[in-house]
This record gives C-alpha cells, sequence and structure tokens, in this order.
C-alpha cells in the first residue's frame, strides 16, 4: 500500500515536472485529471466533493467537532461585515459591485483568473484591492480583517458553485500555471519540505498533532476562520505561516509565487464546490 | 453599530431551541500580546435570555468560553413570531442587549 | 440605560456596600409607592451580581464544586457529556451537557485542569429544557466534568478530553 501510494506520487511528480525547454508541451488538462485520479484512488471513500473540506474528510472525530462548529460558525460575523462594506459605498460614491461582475455576487469560483492585459495571475483579494485603488482608497492589508470580511462574503455568495478557473490560450497563462505547479512541488526552508510533502503524499496523517488536509480543493474554504488565530485568515495569511511553518522565508502577501500557486491548485479544484468561508482548527 | 449578539430560535413542537453566537474577545488574562505584555481579562460573565417577561436561561460564564461564544439552549411556552431578549454584562461593566423574533 | 449603570453592583471591594446601597434604594421607592413594581428588572439588562465570583475564583475541581453547590457530586449516567476524544484545538472545543432527570435547576461544566476549572454555569427554570451546549477552552489534556443539580442533590459525569498543540497552526 505503501509502496503503491509511493509509486502513485511519483508518477504524479514526474507527470508535472516539465523540463524548461519543454514547458510549450505542458498540458494542465492531463494534469488534471492525474491529480484528480491520485486523490480519488487514494481516497476512494471521500466523495469527490467533500475533498474542499480539507481535514474533516480524513478524520472523523475531527469532522463531528467541524459539524458542531458549523451550526453556528464564528466566520459569521466576517460575512456580515463583508456584506456591509459590499453596502458602503466609497468616497467617491462607487462600490465594489462596480468593480465586478454580476455586482461581486457569486462570482468568487471564477477567481484566480489570467489578466491578459496585465500578463499576470489577478486574485480575488489582489482585485478587490485594485479595485479600491481605482476608486481613490487605500488598499487593505492582505492577509486578513477588512480583505477577509470582503472575500468571506464573497466566497458565501458562492458557495456550493463550482471552481471555474481558465487557462487562456496564452503562453503567459500557461508559464503562470507552471510556475506554480513547481513552486508547489518545490522543496523549501530548514525542514525542506514542499507542499506537495504534506498535502499530497501525507493527507489524512498528522504532523505533530493537526491532521493534513489533501491538496486537492484546498483553498475552497478560502477565507478561514482558525481556532488558533481566534479569527479570520486569507489564502496569502496561509501560504506565509505555512513558509514560517517549515522554516522558510515567507514572501510578501500576493507575490507572484503565491498568486501563481493559487492559480495552479484553484485549476485543480476545477468542477468542485466553493466551501468558503471555512472554520478550521 | 452593529449588535454583537446573532440568535437563531426555532420553535418546533412544544419546544424553542435557540442557538446564540455572541461577538467578544474572551481574554483569559494568560496570553500574552506581542510585546510580552499580559492582555488583561476581558470576558462576558452573564449572559440572560428572557421570553415574556420571564428568564428562561442564564449564561454564567468565566474565562474559559471561547472566543465569539456559543450556546444553545431549549425551553418549552414559546411560538413563532415571539420575542426573546438576550442581554450579557463582561467584567468590564460593557454590555449590549438584542430582541430576536422566534422563527 | 443612566439608571441601569448606577444600579449595576462594582467590582470586587466596593461590592458588599454597593450591593446595600441597591437594596435601600429599591426598598426607599417601593416605600415611597411609585407603582412601578420591577421597574429596576426592566431596566436592568443581564444582572452581574448574578455571577458566582467565588466559584469561578477556585483552583480545584472539588473547591469549585464545594463554592457552587455547597455540597459533593455523586457519579451519575443520568449525566449525559458529549465532547470529543482528541480536541481538534483547545482553543474552541464544543461541549454539551444533558440530562433526563427531573427538576434540574443548574448545569455546570468544568475542565479539571484549567487554571480556574469552573469553566460555565447554567440555570435552567422551570419550563427549559435540562441541556445546555458551549464551546470552551481547554489549557490542556484534561478531565471535563459535567454537573447537574437536580432537587437539591448534584450529579456529575466526567471524560477525559485531550489537547494537543497544533502543529501546523498559526
Amino acid at each position: 500500500m505503501l509502496r503503491a501510494t509511493a509509486l502513485a506520487f511519483a508518477a504524479l511528480f514526474l507527470a508535472l515536472a516539465q523540463p524548461a525547454a519543454a514547458a510549450s508541451a505542458s498540458d494542465p488538462a492531463a494534469d488534471f485529471k492525474a491529480f484528480r485520479d491520485y486523490f480519488t484512488r487514494r481516497f476512494p471513500s471521500v466523495p469527490l466533493n467533500d475533498f474542499v473540506n480539507g481535514p474533516y474528510s480524513m478524520d472523523a472525530d475531527l469532522r463531528k467537532q467541524w459539524v458542531e462548529i458549523e451550526e453556528f460558525p464564528p466566520y459569521e460575523f466576517a460575512v456580515d461585515k463583508g456584506k456591509e462594506m459590499f453596502a458602503t459605498p466609497f468616497k467617491n460614491g462607487n462600490t465594489y459591485g462596480d468593480c465586478f461582475p454580476n455586482k461581486g455576487i457569486g462570482i468568487r469560483q471564477n477567481y484566480p483568473y489570467f489578466d491578459t492585459k496585465l500578463g499576470q495571475v489577478i486574485t480575488l483579494d489582489v482585485a478587490l484591492n485594485r479595485c479600491r485603488e481605482a476608486n481613490g482608497e487605500q488598499p487593505f492589508d492582505y492577509t486578513k480583517d477588512d480583505m477577509a470580511a470582503l472575500t468571506a462574503y464573497m466566497a458565501y455568495t458562492s458557495r456550493g458553485k463550482l471552481f471555474d478557473i481558465k487557462i487562456p490560450d496564452d503562453p503567459r497563462a500557461l508559464a503562470a500555471y507552471e510556475n506554480g505547479a513547481k513552486y508547489f512541488y518545490a522543496r523549501r526552508g530548514q525542514l525542506n519540505f514542499s507542499c506537495a510533502s504534506c498535502h499530497v503524499q501525507s493527507p489524512g496523517e498528522h504532523i505533530r498533532t493537526e491532521v493534513l488536509a489533501p491538496a486537492l480543493g484546498i483553498l475552497a474554504a478560502m477565507p478561514i476562520y482558525r481556532s488558533e488565530w481566534g479569527g479570520m485568515g486569507t489564502v496569502s495569511r496561509r501560504f506565509i505561516t505555512c513558509n514560517s511553518q517549515v522554516r522558510a522565508v515567507p514572501l510578501a502577501p500576493e507575490d507572484e509565487n503565491y498568486r501563481d500557486v493559487e492559480y495552479y491548485l484553484s485549476y485543480m479544484s476545477n468542477g468542485l464546490p466553493v466551501s468558503g468561508p471555512g472554520a478550521r482548527p | 453599530m452593529a449588535s454583537t449578539i446573532r440568535i437563531r430560535a426555532i420553535a418546533g413542537g412544544d419546544t424553542t431551541e435557540v442557538q446564540a453566537l455572541i461577538q467578544h474577545p474572551m481574554d483569559s488574562g494568560f496570553v500574552k500580546d506581542s510585546s510580552g505584555n499580559i492582555i488583561p481579562p476581558h470576558h462576558i460573565e452573564v449572559v440572560q435570555f428572557e421570553h415574556g417577561g420571564k428568564t428562561v436561561f442564564t449564561a454564567l460564564w468565566g474565562p474559559a468560553v471561547s472566543k465569539d461564544p456559543y450556546v444553545k439552549f431549549s425551553f418549552k411556552g414559546a411560538q413563532k413570531g415571539d420575542d426573546l431578549t438576550v442581554s450579557w454584562v463582561d467584567n468590564k461593566g460593557e454590555s449590549d442587549s438584542l430582541v430576536a423574533k422566534i422563527q | 440605560m443612566a439608571r441601569e449603570y448606577m444600579l449595576r453592583p462594582m467590582p470586587s471591594s466596593d461590592k458588599q456596600p454597593d450591593r446595600t446601597r441597591r437594596l435601600m434604594l429599591k426598598a426607599v421607592l417601593a416605600g415611597i409607592g411609585l407603582g412601578l413594581t420591577g421597574w429596576w428588572k426592566l431596566a436592568r439588562a443581564a444582572d452581574a451580581s448574578a455571577w458566582p465570583k467565588d466559584a469561578f475564583a477556585q483552583k480545584t475541581e472539588a473547591d469549585a464544586i464545594k463554592a457552587l453547590f455547597g455540597k459533593e457530586a455523586d457519579v451519575s449516567d443520568q449525566v449525559k457529556l458529549d465532547a470529543p476524544e482528541i480536541a481538534e484545538n483547545g482553543a474552541v472545543v464544543p461541549i454539551s451537557v444533558s440530562s433526563p432527570l427531573p427538576n434540574v435547576t443548574t448545569i455546570a461544566i468544568l475542565v479539571s485542569e484549567n487554571p480556574f476549572p469552573l469553566a460555565a454555569s447554567y440555570k435552567i427554570p422551570p419550563g427549559t429544557s435540562a441541556m445546555a451546549a458551549n464551546r470552551l477552552k481547554m489549557a490542556k489534556t484534561s478531565k471535563v466534568v459535567a454537573l447537574v443539580e437536580a432537587a437539591g442533590k448534584v450529579y456529575s459525569a466526567s471524560k477525559e478530553v485531550k489537547v494537543t498543540v497544533g502543529g501546523c497552526g498559526g
């Protein structure tokens, strides 16, 4: 069983590790299938849509506690705050809704996207700060508080909608996707872990005392209220703390590499439902 | 300013189930801030639930109740559309209250 | 609202004189016959004086039970305590207590290894179910004790809940 897992993991890694010269040969659709199959074969009893619940799809006792907390979850305050912020115009009279399709409601599942004009991946959080700056407002800290309240509300309006991340027919988009994959599988830090070491090789297992979430659907519950934080945190917050935990120097929030790995992971969760905002240990 | 209190009160049969979620730091007095100074205790002490002029449940809380505290209980004698009054007071004398409709 | 502030008891050292002052104020007003029986109840929101300060200050399980109930508890299978085997995070542990016993007046929950074991106490008037669910902080692996007072007697049940330091949290 362990050998089969190791072989499957190695096969997945080889399928995704492309030499630089062969970048044009990368095949996200094939990667997607390999990634999906790896997790569904490794966890045959987990319903596909349940992967978005992270550690709770892996451990029954944890799940019971989560279900109790979800009865009346602590991220409700952030959702209400986000709703209020959405309804409050900027100084110039515009609103967040004016920056987004469908007034910003029920669109979270389309983020991140590759902006061909800007030539880079735009995450929901970056789009929100761009909206603020375009309307004469100061940008928010990417990791928590106001930004988390906005993305909590937007995630909430998209709950249950299926991720639909597109990679346009543009070599720069493909390069961003590949860079995200590379970041995900590259080892870093004193502990020499890659994201994959924990979330592809060891989901459902314990690292110290936490149960590891599977990489499939891992960002679907963002932003999250962590009991550990006593509050909300965004994708940026989690990437930074994960880096710190493997004793790697974290990047700045929404660094290009972070945006690219969010792009990669979100593409891999296409067809899975938005489960955010989420509650986690 | 929005209330700190969120209530879900649902009447089913002759019993009303009430869930409350309150926004409050519930600082225990055992945690230090980033400068190494103890954050003083700041927690809700009493939460009172009233229906029809009667107290139907009282929560007496210490600092070991989690941040953004939650409680669930149920009681008889209420109907859909009735008012449920919830109020809390903390160790600093701060307070908040809310009147919610039973669904 | 200003009235409410005046009536609220002051913290610790002033508590005794202030409570006396409150009672005197009530008596005086009753004596004057304002005819607004119970007005102080309407103006007052949650009554901070109901808080069992002494019990919350006790440092051992036994002392907390004595301070809260004035008597010892008998272990009973009529006290249902629902708590996880391993808390996903010691900061937020969902715990609930219920009892099929009639005439339950109080439900209390203690976390033995916490610096102050008494975590919460719930007053159950007639007509209210003998049930309470909440989320508590646990400093470390500990016995959790549920207490139910019914018809003047106190019953208990306990369960050990493991608490571990989060590995990848923060």
